[in-house]
């Protein structure tokens, strides 16, 4: 059970709680250079998949994919799963697994915009969207941490529930935004210089996810407790507390990626973030996220998922009906990873 | 020849006694039967015998069927003769098998099911027929016909035909035009009848060329997702025909954020929210072709025709029909007043 990232996890030692910031820092300048290396090679490889691709979407439809609207649709259909893949992350590094994730956000996308919500306006949809995320990732988490429920069962429930609950708010009925701040928010107007405000949050997530997961205790707590988690514990790391946190995390990533799906859509409907489980896993896994925990990448998910946005993208454009999608999707992702497992390898041996 | 005029002669005179013996029919039993002048008991809203109902659907997760269980309880509540045991619908097949047996056990009177699945609950419905109660398919056909004394549905090709047709003669003398479908989820045949019929329709019109045609999943946010893209690949189209009102809301807005105006835009199956914007005229969404959920008072009241052995009014039968079509309208600002009522959310 000795996973290859020994470095994070030696570092978290000192962890007893009162340094928070220091140790870090430090560890990571002392880091042997061999990581950052094959970090890079992963990421590297990950940017190549995704420059053949722009490359095939510039040969085949050149002036509908070379454009800055269809760059803004690519980053702004990315941003709502971006968000829920970027918890998704630390769950899956810390050897866990988040399956309830495209119910919480149906659950709160639903609870965000009943008639009863709307009425406190703006603050009303996004508080909604928010706490509704925390509470399913406070259950999910107080059960796995706390209950000794493997994760998989835990969030299944959570699935089965949080889409049954959804359903029984909306009565099967397709819950239509009116609260106007809400709605401006995924038009034209709402641009900050160009940028749609939703790929705005997705950028902050993903830095916030960055800087979270690769330059503070917790993501080092989050790393070792999916290397090892009783080495963790043993290094004094509370192994319990810390899977809670993860948990109400990627419940609060739902959270803000309903909030979002509500702006962009103008809807909230219980058939929402539909398979999203199995999308923010397959980012996140392409990215280089470790399966059995103990590695976990923000950058790689992010890049996972604009791979996977892009192969869409470039479906859509020319027009490829859903057989030959799904089965071309199917093809690419085995192609990305095996392209990546062949690079890494070459570059260690 | 002289075969083809003598049997048309035969077809005449034959028509000709059948009319006098209708006439004569009317005037010698004028005071003892009433008006009818016929021997059909046609149901009508006057209480007969009781007749208890059960109906067994899908769960509700989808605007058009939850408006088949309002529509299915709001028909049998206007009978005080009619007594509906509904079950709490489901997507699961075995639970569905499970709830329509208990209702079969219950010894109902007449079925109405609508399954999850048409052909995993074929043998649910034999039984039931095996039971001596009679089974109104309602939309999702069986395998066999006889797991059903009558279906009810919606017509999916014609549904793509009328639309076809509509946006065809819109812009019959556009040259060049250019039409885009979105369409619903392919996985479905009923997504491939309502393609085939649109396409057939199309092939009236010379002029018109369909450019594309994407899959979205009847949901809202597939419905945005797939029209933002398609929006992006096509910079300039003429109409746009979307399968689904649900996913329109989605369409709708991918519309609205790309700032894209200058098409016409026909939804289909014909929620509340189609027929409002249809009725305001203030945006692309011009007409929508009906998939109507009153399908489910119709099967309510074939049911009860059904239980109390009565055919249909309107129609000459002594008994109710084997197979119901409803007819997919198209509805636009001319008409839409009258469909308002039977708008879903």
């Amino acid at each position: 059970m000795t996973h290859p990232v020994s470095p994070p996890a030696g570092g978290v030692p000192p962890a007893s709680g009162a340094e928070k910031q220091a140790p870090p820092a430090e560890s990571r300048r002392t880091a042997p250079p061999a990581v950052f290396a094959r970090l890079d090679v992963r990421t590297l490889s990950l940017l190549g998949v995704l420059a053949a691709l722009v490359v095939a979407g510039c040969v085949t439809r050149p002036e509908a994919f070379w454009d800055v609207d269809n760059l803004r649709l690519v980053l702004t259909q990315a941003s709502v799963i971006g968000v829920v893949t970027v918890g998704m992350t630390f769950v899956i590094a810390a050897g866990g697994i988040d399956l309830s994730v495209g119910a919480v956000v149906a659950l709160s996308s639903v609870w965000a915009t009943t008639v009863a919500t709307q009425e406190f306006g703006f603050t009303g949809v996004l508080f909604t969207a928010v706490v509704v995320g925390l509470g399913c990732g406070l259950v999910n988490g107080a059960l796995i941490a706390y209950g000794a429920m493997v994760p998989f069962i835990a969030t299944l429930a959570m699935l089965a529930s949080a889409r049954g609950l959804a359903l029984l708010i909306t009565e099967g009925r397709t819950q239509r935004v009116t609260v106007e701040g809400v709605l401006d928010l995924g038009g034209r107007e709402a641009y900050v210089l160009g940028v749609p405000p939703l790929v705005l949050v997705f950028a902050a997530v993903t830095v916030a996810g960055w800087l979270l997961l690769n330059r503070t205790t917790f993501g080092r707590r989050t790393v070792a407790v999916g290397g090892n988690a009783e080495a963790a514990r043993l290094a004094g790391i509370d192994v319990r507390r810390q899977r809670l946190y993860l948990y109400l995390l990627s419940g609060l990533c739902c959270g803000i990626a309903a909030f979002m799906l509500v702006v962009l859509s103008g809807s909230g409907q219980n058939t929402n973030g539909n398979l999203y489980e199995l999308d923010a896993i397959a980012a996140a896994i392409i990215g280089g996220t470790l399966l059995s925990g103990g590695r976990g990448t923000i950058v790689g998910s992010v890049l996972g998922v604009l791979i996977f946005t892009t192969i869409t993208n470039i479906f859509a454009l020319n027009n490829a009906q859903s057989d030959v999608q799904q089965i071309a999707k199917g093809a690419i992702i085995v192609a990305a990873v095996l392209v990546q497992s062949r690079t890494v390898r070459n570059e260690l041996t | 020849m002289p075969d083809l005029t003598s049997r048309r002669g035969l077809l005449f005179g034959t028509a000709a006694v059948s009319a006098g013996a209708l006439l004569a029919g009317c005037t010698s039993n004028e005071k003892e039967k009433g008006s009818t002048g016929s021997s059909q008991q046609a149901a009508d809203d006057k209480p007969g015998k009781a007749v208890t109902i059960g109906f067994a659907g899908p769960q509700a997760d989808h605007g058009w069927l939850n408006a088949i269980n309002e529509q299915a309880r709001a028909r049998a509540g206007r009978y005080s003769d009619v007594t509906l045991d509904i079950t709490e619908g489901s997507n699961d097949t075995a639970t569905q098998i499970g709830q329509i047996e208990t209702l079969i056990n219950k010894k109902v009177d007449v079925l109405v099911i609508l399954p999850a699945d048409g052909a995993a609950l074929t043998q649910t419905g034999l039984k039931a027929m095996r039971a001596n109660i009679p089974v109104v398919n309602l939309d999702r056909v069986f395998s066999s016909p006889q797991a059903f004394r009558c279906w009810v549905g919606g017509d999916n090709y014609g549904m793509g035909l009328n639309a076809g047709h509509y946006i065809g003669e819109k812009l019959k003398d556009t040259p060049d035009a250019k039409v885009v479908e979105l369409a619903g989820l392919d996985n479905l045949e009923l997504t491939r009848q309502r393609t085939k019929g649109f396409d057939d329709a199309l092939k009236n019109y010379p002029n018109i060329k369909k450019v594309a045609r994407q899959a979205a999943e009847f949901t809202v946010e597939s419905g945005q997702a797939k029209m933002a893209q398609l929006l992006q690949a096509q910079p300039k189209f003429d109409a746009l025909w979307n399968h689904d009102d649900d996913q329109g809301v989605g369409a709708l807005r991918a519309i609205d954020q790309a700032g894209r105006k200058g098409f016409l835009m026909v939804g289909g199956a014909g929620a509340l929210s189609a027929f409002e914007a249809i009725k305001a005229d203030d945006g692309v969404l011009k007409a929508t072709v009906l998939y109507p959920p009153t399908m489910a008072a119709s099967a309510i009241d074939l049911a009860r025709a059904l239980g109390q052995g009565k055919g249909v009014a309107g129609l000459a039968e002594f008994e109710i029909p084997s197979q119901v079509t409803a007819y997919s309208a198209v509805v636009d600002k001319s008409n839409v007043d009258q469909y308002m009522p039977v708008g879903f959310d």
